[in-house]
């Protein structure tokens, strides 16, 4: 059947295979040469395509949580929306969460997600205490930050090319509420966003917004967003106060079917920032629920389908520190010129990345753009990866579609390790991805 | 411990069913055939759910057995929902009888043997429910699927008999009809996308017939209506249609 991810390119012809135990899964794996391991599809691109696909959907039962110490064992296909289901009535929440909880705990883990606390509290896998990984001939190995280092910091980030993470045990949160304490600064250029990132440092959750078609002066003006968990007395006197870990159903709104393509244009992203912008207002705070905060568009089904049949690409890459400040002004330089309009933009700064080998996170900003697929937009994509990589920054894998192999090697520092190891510990090449043979791991 | 008794507990729909009816509370035994995997099951419904699981090994074709193992649980259940099926290989039974024949034991004849026991313990009890899975594939034989077809339209006619004769008694039975479903049993089959449903979906249209009193539902809804025009259908012309 015809496949594709979240941003609906590439689309592939695929076999897939469902596993519900261990046993299911070996069958599989001796069914078929190659394959790759996928969850709910949210990478974008074509991390989780290849012609064999083993769906980790129904190999998805919680196995063990302790509500005292907040720790969760749950196998790979438990999404994070079902953690949460179990975790925030109890007092926990996820310790890193990305933009979506519609994303397994095995993607996740493969693709080493970060979200708005990357600065303070690190990468998801920074909290998994341990996770089983069944290789290519149907072994089954354990391994952690002690453990069995090597394969844990391949595995994490790894991109299921080694094996396929068949269960973690990860650290919670404690919280006292389910609502999130936020603020909303409005920044009038790229120098004011980044001082507010730098001035906020010590916020638990920070994100922008950012404008990227706004030219000259207003380049880069940004809507910037904080968060902490709000404790209990904060929502006192509020309607939240009774039953502070309960957050009331949000109605979802579902877009029904493919936008035409043209739909999106210069004009509606133009009109769309606007709005977006002139809507904040210079300084707010209020009270939101974690779903309204973290996720506001999964309250969207199929957001995805305004980029009409022939999808989009996100384009999310870093740079360091010290060289984002010109790294973002050239690329916004380009974007605000170049006829490609992303529609959505958003900005952070990352605190330090750790050891696992192909981890996207790096010390510095972080930029995201949606571009709706057009007949040019590669080779402009492949200007704005000279510039990232003149700056020593990287893209981010889970996103990434149509990135060179040269560029991935030159830019990921321990790609040469990773594929040391892939050949050591996977000789047969059994775990390929479209992405795999394009970057050529 | 009142509870759920669900047979051939591992197959999807009735995976999806344990957790719709988990969530509302209700405590489950999970019955089915080498069921390996049962530790895990329960353990996560009693995480997610706050409730109590039991599992059990349950072999739907051990006829003879099955009086003693029904006898052998802790209590009898508040109600049953019986899941046991076998698509079998259509192309495969019509040469080789030991194929036909287990999709034939498993669809009907395991399925009557143990609701036999249960219906009887039901009507002496004046007390229970019984949720038979059976298929829109037996409201018509097709040539793509008769073996399974038949054994399932045996099934939905033992659901109908069983309730007209335990509804005296004032225990319900509800026969239900899934089309396509996405499902471990159909992994290998092409769909069309528009008419399948998943798991999830059937098992929610399960509850809530439950709920409503409802005697046999269709699931989806529509099925209802692709049946009864493929039930209309002129002998004459059907046979020489590719279904």
């Amino acid at each position: 059947m015809n496949i594709a991810n979240w941003g609906k390119y590439p689309t592939i012809d695929a076999r897939i295979r469902g596993f519900r135990t261990v046993g299911d899964l070996k069958d599989s794996f001796q069914d078929a040469a190659t394959l790759i391991a996928r969850g709910l599809g949210r990478c974008y691109g074509d991390s989780s395509l290849w012609s064999t696909i083993v769906s980790t959907l129904k190999f998805n039962r919680i196995l063990a949580f302790d509500a005292e110490e907040g720790i969760m064992r749950c196998e790979a296909g438990t999404s994070l929306e079902e953690v949460l289901d179990v975790a925030v009535p109890c007092g926990w929440f996820l310790p890193v969460t990305p933009g979506t909880k519609h994303v397994t705990l095995g993607g996740a883990i493969a693709s080493d997600v970060h979200g708005k606390n990357h600065h303070k509290e690190g990468a998801f896998s920074d909290h998994v205490l341990s996770m089983e990984v069944m290789l290519h001939d149907g072994e089954i190995i354990a391994c952690s930050h002690r453990e069995r280092q090597g394969l844990f910091t391949a595995v994490c980030g790894g991109m299921g090319l080694l094996g396929v993470i068949l269960n973690a045990t990860f650290r919670l949160k404690k919280i006292e509420t389910a609502y999130i304490m936020q603020r909303t600064i409005r920044a009038a250029d790229l120098d004011e966003v980044m001082d507010l990132f730098e001035q906020y440092a010590d916020a638990t959750y920070s994100v922008a917004w950012i404008d990227c078609i706004a030219k000259e002066k207003k380049r880069g003006r940004s809507v910037f967003m904080l968060g902490e968990h709000a404790l209990r007395k904060d929502l006192e006197g509020s309607q939240f106060a009774e039953r502070p870990l309960e957050i009331s159903l949000r109605k979802r709104l579902n877009i029904p079917s493919q936008f035409p393509s043209f739909v999106l244009n210069r004009f509606s992203a133009k009109a769309f920032n606007f709005v977006y912008f002139q809507r904040a207002k210079t300084e707010r705070s209020a009270v939101a629920d974690f779903d309204t905060f973290f996720y506001p568009l999964d309250a969207i089904g199929h957001w995805n389908r305004i980029y009409g049949s022939k999808g989009f690409t996100q384009y999310q890459c870093v740079m360091p520190r010290d060289t984002s400040k010109q790294g973002l002004r050239s690329l916004l330089n380009i974007i605000s010129w170049g006829g490609e309009v992303p529609f959505l933009a958003v900005l952070k700064l990352f605190g330090k990345g750790n050891g696992n080998l192909l981890s996207f996170p790096m010390e510095g900003y972080t930029l995201a753009l949606d571009f709706p697929i057009t007949p040019t937009l590669f080779s402009f994509l492949d200007s704005l990866d000279k510039i990232v990589l003149d700056y020593g920054g990287r893209l981010y894998l889970a996103k990434d579609a149509r990135m060179s192999g040269e560029m991935f090697r030159r830019s990921y520092g321990n790609a040469a390790r990773f594929i040391d190891l892939k050949h050591q510990l996977d000789g047969s090449d059994k775990f390929r991805s479209l992405q795999s043979e394009r970057l050529e791991i | 411990m009142p509870y759920l008794l669900i047979l051939g507990a591992r197959s999807d729909i009735a995976r999806a069913v344990s957790h719709r009816f988990a969530r509302k509370g209700l405590n489950l035994c999970l019955a089915a055939r080498r069921y390996e995997e049962a530790d895990r099951d329960a353990k996560d419904l009693e995480i997610r759910y706050r409730i109590r699981v039991m599992t059990r090994e349950f072999d739907a074709l051990d006829f003879e057995g099955h009086e003693s193992w029904y006898a052998g649980l802790p209590e009898k259940p508040l109600g049953v929902l019986c899941a046991v099926g076998f698509l079998g290989n259509q192309k495969k039974g019509e040469t080789n009888l030991t194929e036909a024949k287990k999709i034939m034991e498993t669809n009907y004849l395991g399925c009557v043997s143990i609701l036999n026991v249960i219906a009887n313990d039901f009507e002496e009890r004046k007390a229970g429910f019984i949720i038979g899975i059976s298929s829109v594939a037996g409201d018509r034989g097709r040539q793509s699927n008769y073996f399974y077809g038949s054994s399932k339209a045996a099934f939905t006619a033992y659901l109908s008999g069983l309730r007209n004769r335990l509804c005296r008694v004032n225990v319900r039975v509800i026969t239900v009809k899934p089309g396509f479903v996405r499902t471990g049993m159909t992994e290998d089959l092409e769909l069309p996308a528009m008419l399948t449903s998943s798991p999830e979906e059937v098992a929610r249209d399960i509850l809530s017939a439950f709920e409503k009193g409802k005697d046999v539902i269709y699931t989806k809804w529509y099925w209802k209506y692709i049946m009864a025009v493929i039930k209309i259908i002129p002998e004459k012309i059907f046979k020489k249609l590719n279904l």
